[in-house]
């Protein structure tokens, strides 16, 4: 669906500070994928999502979405079918507009329209949606957003991803931010939503556990490069101590703490 | 007397609500307004003069208003320059580009002419006094202006501006322009103001090129008065209080003219009054004045 091919993306060209974010990235997606990213800091995780959602464009390379060639579309074009959720909670939603005003613009994507879509019938397609959270947000729907915990925003901000139903999803670490029990529920929320509105998800993590226990597929990431792939059966039979051996012998460094990888 | 308080505050009222626009609801401080009032003030003289009748004047005020805040926002969204240094390019262009439009002079008097006002005194004179008149027609504009902008903020369009101003990360997200967005709600913000403009010239009787001197501070002003009176996260109540806060500012303006004589104020004084109301503003809501005085007397 998602294609890569020799994606590059290089920070300050011919300056002492150049610096090589993405090396020759070949990579594709398929409908239906859950892919979780592992990667220590700096390994270009992000930067793998920001070219593929659009935020920086990749120096060299052609990014394309069923055949169409989108490796110029800017980021507010590409949203069209592409969503993300980062790891801030303030990121995804407008803390100064209310709970139902946030969803309807997030109710359909694109240019907005002059026109008032936010009625009765709307409103209470909203509240059911909200009730399935589990966060009693079905009561605040005329609260402000910034009134809500980082746990009900970031679920918000899930919600508001899926409404539109894109083609692939982008999570950057989004329950880093959060507590363990909120962090629990808004992963329990990504699995649901994966299934119900059969998405195509791409999940950074620093949790390795996490990272085998979602997901078909699963990608390390190093210096710019991804340095293992895996799927499927091999990927279920794999434990955390296996990946971390995965990473001493591709790379062929003995680390001293395995805190590294890990953070 | 107190008629022309109101009649004026009504009048910058609606020059406050493009302030209030790009302010509050965008966060793009946005100094065009200084250009563009008397821009709008410089049309709609204009074409009175040759011979266009009242409503071609505003409409042509309104286009010329919202070309000046396109300006400002392209240079903005192309140029990658901060809004503040967009706004006083384009200030500093319709400086020029006013005395071209008042035929290459500095100011056009219209006392001779036929407009809006003069027209209104001919329908209700017979059973009215003016200023009355007035007040009446200048209320009914300032809330037509709040209803249909209270409209215009509930609109998918109109939210998504709103929250332009708080996440502009999330309006990409959401598969929005924010090029585009910016366009819009600085074009609408000083279309208005031209639209303010229009009005103050033929109720002053004269367009004049430096009428925009201090304007965006003085619209500031209405607009932080507005929030002191009425405090409310409804966008219906936020565009109330810029009318309000409007009328107030011109009360103390009026009041400074009138009565500061006494302690030596000369007229000249007025934009160092209100550049300290706005300072006095900022320290009460910095410091929270308000709700400790409050909480004291809770206490008592």
């Amino acid at each position: 669906m998602i294609k890569l091919e020799d994606v590059s993306l290089v920070f300050g060209e011919g300056s002492p500070d150049r610096v090589e974010a993405l090396k020759k990235i070949n990579f594709s997606l398929e409908r239906g994928d859950f892919i979780t990213v592992i990667g220590s800091n700096g390994a270009g995780k992000s930067s793998l999502f920001n070219a593929v959602s659009g935020l920086y464009p990749p120096t060299s390379g052609r990014i394309s979405r069923d055949e169409t060639d989108i490796t110029r579309w800017p980021e507010y074009r590409r949203a069209a079918f592409i969503g993300r959720v980062f790891q801030d909670p303030l990121m995804g939603t407008a803390g100064n507009m209310s709970v139902q005003d946030n969803l309807t613009i997030a109710s359909y994507k694109g240019m907005k329209k002059l026109r008032i879509s936010l009625n009765k019938q709307k409103k209470s397609e909203f509240r059911e949606m909200l009730s399935q959270l589990e966060m009693g947000l079905e009561d605040r729907m005329t609260d402000n957003v910034g009134q809500l915990s980082g746990g009900q925003r970031q679920a918000l901000t899930m919600l508001m991803m899926v409404l539109s139903s894109p083609d692939l999803v982008l999570l950057d670490e989004h329950t880093a931010a959060l507590d363990p029990r909120n962090a629990r529920k808004v992963l329990e929320l990504t699995d649901r939503f994966y299934g119900d509105y059969k998405l195509t998800v791409m999940m950074v993590t620093h949790n390795m556990k996490m990272a085998l226990d979602y997901g078909n597929r699963l990608i390390m990431m190093d210096r710019g490069e991804i340095i293992l792939e895996v799927e499927g059966e091999e990927k279920n039979r794999l434990t955390v101590d296996e990946l971390v051996n995965h990473f001493h012998d591709i790379r062929g460094v003995e680390l001293t703490n395995d805190e590294t990888l890990l953070s | 007397m107190i008629e022309g308080i109101f009649v004026e505050g009504l009048i910058y009222s609606i020059m406050a609500l493009g302030v209030f626009m790009t302010f509050r609801i965008l966060d793009f401080p946005d100094l065009t307004v200084d250009g563009s009032f008397p821009l709008g003030a410089a049309v709609m003289a204009t074409s009175l003069v040759g011979g266009l009748p009242v409503w071609a004047g505003i409409l042509l005020a309104l286009l010329a208003g919202a070309a000046a805040g396109t300006v400002t926002a392209v240079i903005h969204n192309e140029l990658k320059v901060p809004s503040l240094l967009a706004g006083i390019l384009t200030m500093t262009m319709l400086y020029s580009i006013n005395i071209r439009v008042l035929g290459n002079k500095a100011n056009i008097s219209l006392l001779k002419q036929s407009h809006m006002i003069s027209a209104l005194e001919d329908m209700t004179g017979a059973f009215m006094s003016a200023g009355a008149a007035q007040l009446i027609l200048f209320a009914l504009i300032a809330a037509l202006a709040v209803i249909l902008l209270n409209a215009f903020f509930h609109t998918d369009l109109g939210l998504t501006l709103g929250a332009l101003g708080g996440n502009e990360r999330m309006v990409v997200a959401q598969g929005s322009n924010p090029k585009i967005l910016k366009i819009i709600g600085v074009g609408v913000s000083n279309s208005l103001v031209a639209l303010s403009g229009a009005f103050a010239a033929q109720y002053q009787g004269f367009a004049d090129a430096s009428l925009g001197v201090g304007m965006v501070v003085s619209g500031l002003a209405m607009v932080m008065i507005g929030e002191f009176l009425i405090r409310s996260s409804r966008i219906h109540w936020l565009l109330i209080r810029v009318i309000a806060g409007a009328i107030v500012y011109k009360a103390i303006m009026f009041g400074g003219r009138y009565y500061g004589y006494r302690i030596h104020l000369t007229p000249n004084d007025l934009k160092l009054v209100t550049g300290l109301l706005i300072i006095l503003s900022l320290i009460i809501t910095k410091t929270d004045l308000l709700s400790r005085w409050k909480k004291r007397h809770q206490n008592d």
